[in-house]
């Protein structure tokens, strides 16, 4: 196959938030860049984000601290983020949300004119004191007005967009990414879009498992090219179940309902976050809240037919303060429940939502491997962010609140320490035929099987594998048995066939490419999650159901090839103390 | 449970037809419609082609025609379906595959309206303060997910897609002339005062009725008529 050659200086994969910030930090700088998205890029996951954003403003409490901000952060990491990576978003948070605002963010307003600030998940003032009102929203949309915003932005600042194109490989070059292979979705033409640097900005792949409140695109695409490429991913055990997904749908109800003070209830009506955390009770951190949940359904004291769910009470808040503050998830609850909140409770179960691991990388968004001696080296020629990146800001729980901060700090670091980059002489790397032929081998699979099992077959026995054995419970029995069946997918993955081979806007070949992306997913975390003798944020085991700092104190590190590793954590902030280890409220 | 759908594949079909697919609904847990095309395309023909992605009603990739209507097929329930339920693309604009349009002049027209906050003053060091009542006047205008249900659904749009602004984008133009914190109300009203940007607009209200998100993009385009007025514009 012969391939046409596009030269820029940077091309940013993914047009959610991450990446349009990204592009919008290059866009002025003269330099040639451009933004490839499967979807037109309002169409990606970050629009569905709800609740808002993280910045110790102090809108609403008087006072703030940046720092109270980061010592929450850490506390729901479990100690696995890195401390001079959460300084430095929670430093740069409230400058970022101003940016936001003069771009033209709709917030909602507090009475003296302000960004509008409620109470979230795990949020304290002074160190673990009382309830903070941190998180910065639009209504109940906040990820809506934020990727139209930064998309509007673009628009203005004339970014060369690549609308539904898809990233079939990163081309890798003896001396690192020297660009990516790209599809044109509605015509089937193959692009060799060669770069001085690639910035991932592919988001989550929430579809390994079978109840997700992702959205169906959300299918590992970064993860399955980074590891192609010969590159590790790191934290990949760490999969955040949200505690209020629909029952059934699946679909999102933000923790900020019950920021806005919502609670979860039992078949009794008993409020049952009073009993596991007493302190911050409903608005604990996620992991905690749903496996109370679980235990909850566990031990019988679920709602339904079932016994298979719990309950989010919101009727108490009244129509006034639904409306205002909630009007989307009231829609959702009518449209996927089939209830209205301001009359009755919404079925909830904790949902896959959000993973914390990724590709490795320091805080400027440059991408790490290791060498052989187990030290961090950096990639040339590439650079990730948002959730398909692990700073790591989240460690083994995600804050509510922490990823939409975590895509526009980070998408605008990756763009920032570029443009330096290229000032100090980044060049090209030069990929050889075989480099640019090498990254064509899965589409050539694709496009040459001709009978074999249907994409749908193997990926649904692979949600199901992961939501049966990698769940929010995990024990070395059900993720063996996992590991077995995901190992033998894998093989039968190679002989998958798809029937529609034309290429005119062939969705089935995207499918197709995407569940490759989805295994390599789905492994990296059985594997990852097998290893893991311990129980920390969101990895929690029934059979090491303690956290074990002596010896599981750091991240973990997954190559294709099987290969595991481990890093050390950043225990080093800049300019404050580190913040040290301690128990959290489970 | 009959579905009957639109097909047209360019590469080997000479003209469209419309083909019927009969799907046990209940076997496969559908309750919206892209939960049935979803379950056609794995089950029955994996060349069914149309977009999708958040299946929650705020990405607006899977606009459709469904019964005559234009709406999000991850938020229609089934069952207020009656059968056979046929379903096309949006209407008037090119068709790409089956079910999927060429959107390309629908976004030329958002671009038009210079869709991003224009503030022709430093910006402050902290937020620009808008009190809740101005930061009122925006919603019902933000919360657009551009579907193209509106803009497809519209008369004068389909007789000038090239000229009129139609009611998506006139909802956003207004959404910035609305905006306390934009200073170029003035320039973006006279934008639109030739013959066809808004004054295409007849009033049919369509855009009113199919809109899955409950806009009114009619009651933004008056407001920007009687703007003009005011204004002398």
């Amino acid at each position: 196959m012969t391939v046409a050659t596009h030269t820029f200086d940077a091309i940013i994969v993914g047009g959610g938030g991450a990446g349009l910030r990204a592009s919008l930090e290059l866009a002025q700088s003269g330099l040639r860049t451009a933004v490839i998205s499967k979807v037109f890029p309002t169409r990606s996951h970050t629009v569905s984000a709800q609740g808002g954003v993280n910045a110790a403003l102090g809108n609403m409490d008087g006072h703030d601290d940046w720092r109270w901000h980061m010592y929450d952060t850490v506390m729901g990491s479990d100690f696995l983020g890195d401390q001079d990576a959460i300084e430095y978003m929670c430093k740069q948070a409230p400058e970022s949300i101003y940016e936001l605002e003069h771009m033209g963010l709709p917030f909602s307003r507090t009475e003296a004119g302000k960004i509008y600030q409620r109470a979230f998940g795990g949020q304290t003032r002074h160190f673990g004191g009382e309830l903070a009102h941190r998180t910065c929203c639009a209504e109940d949309r906040t990820g809506h007005a934020m990727l139209h915003t930064l998309y509007q932005k673009n628009i203005e600042a004339k970014t060369q967009f690549f609308n539904e194109w898809f990233a079939i490989d990163l081309v890798r070059a003896n001396a690192g990414i020297a660009g990516v292979m790209a599809m044109c979705i509605e015509t089937g033409e193959v692009v060799f879009l060669k770069s001085r640097a690639t910035i991932l900005a592919t988001g989550g792949a929430g579809r390994i498992f079978q109840a997700t409140t992702n959205a169906h695109i959300n299918t590992g695409d970064g993860f399955g090219m980074a590891l192609r490429a010969g590159l590790p991913l790191q934290d990949m055990e760490f999969w955040q179940f949200h505690p209020t997904g629909i029952y059934g749908a699946g679909v999102l109800i933000t923790e900020g309902s019950r920021g806005e003070g919502g609670y979860l209830v039992n078949k009794s009506g008993e409020r049952y976050m009073e009993r596991y955390a007493p302190h911050l009770k409903d608005l604990a951190c996620r992991d905690v809240v749903a496996r109370s949940s679980i235990i909850e359904v566990r031990e019988g004291r679920g709602v339904g037919p079932q016994g298979d769910h719990v309950l989010l009470k919101l009727d108490h808040l009244g129509e006034e303060v639904i409306n205002k503050r909630l009007p989307g998830i009231r829609d959702l609850a009518i449209t996927f429940a089939g209830v209205d909140p301001i009359k009755d409770p919404i079925p909830v179960i904790p949902t896959c939502h959000y993973l914390m691991g990724g590709i490795p990388t320091n805080i400027h968004g440059q991408a790490l491997t290791m060498d052989e001696n187990g030290q961090d080296k950096i990639v040339q020629g590439l650079y990730a962010a948002g959730e398909c990146a692990c700073v790591s800001v989240h460690g083994a729980n995600r804050l509510g609140a922490n990823s939409l901060l975590d895509l526009i700090v980070f998408g605008r670091a990756a763009g920032k320490h570029f443009q330096q980059s290229v000032r100090e002489g980044l060049d090209f790397c030069e990929a050889t035929r075989d480099d640019i032929d090498h990254a064509l081998q899965r589409l050539r699979r694709w496009n040459e099987n001709e009978k074999g099992e249907s994409v749908d077959t193997i990926r649904s026995e692979l949600q199901k594998v992961m939501q049966t054995d990698f769940g929010v419970f995990r024990t070395a029995e059900h993720m063996s048995e996992g590991f077995k069946k995901l190992s033998l997918l894998r093989d039968r993955l190679t002989h998958a066939a798809i029937k529609d081979k034309s290429n005119q806007f062939n969705t089935s070949r995207i499918e197709a490419l995407e569940l490759d992306n989805l295994m390599a997913t789905a492994l990296s975390t059985a594997y990852l999650a097998n290893e893991r003798t311990e129980s920390r944020g969101a990895h929690a085991r029934y059979d090491f159901p303690e956290r074990d700092d002596q010896h599981w104190l750091k991240h973990s590190i997954y190559f294709e090839n099987g290969r595991i590793a481990f890093r050390s954590i950043n225990m080093k902030p800049s300019e404050v103390e580190p913040i040290k280890l301690q128990a959290r409220e489970q | 449970m009959r579905f009957s759908i639109y097909r047209y594949n360019p590469e080997k079909d000479t003209k469209p037809y419309m083909q019927d697919f009969d799907l046990d609904v209940v076997e496969h847990s559908c309750f919206m419609v892209l939960d049935a095309l979803m379950a056609i395309k794995n089950n029955l023909d994996d060349t069914v082609t149309f977009r999708r992605s958040c299946r929650e009603g705020v990405c607006g990739s899977d606009g459709m025609n469904i019964n005559g209507k234009n709406r999000l097929a991850c938020t229609t329930h089934l069952s207020t379906l009656s059968e056979p339920i046929v379903i096309r693309p949006l209407p008037a604009m090119p068709v790409v595959r089956d079910l999927v349009i060429d959107m390309t002049q629908f976004y030329q027209q958002y671009e038009k309206i210079k869709p991003y906050l224009q503030n022709s003053e430093p910006a402050p060091a902290k937020e620009r303060l808008q009190s809740p009542e101005e930061r009122a006047k925006l919603d019902g205008l933000y919360e657009c997910i551009l579907c193209a249900c509106c803009s497809t659904a519209c008369p004068s749009f389909w007789w000038n897609p090239d000229k009129y602004v139609g009611p998506a984008g006139l909802l956003q133009a207004y959404r910035f002339i609305s905006d306390s914190r934009d200073t170029e109300q003035k320039d973006r009203l006279a934008d639109l005062t030739d013959p066809f940007s808004v004054f295409r607009c007849r009033g049919i209200m369509n855009c009113i009725d199919v809109c899955p998100k409950g806009l009114n993009p009619l009651k933004a385009i008056n407001h920007i008529k009687e703007l003009m007025l005011d204004e002398g514009i």
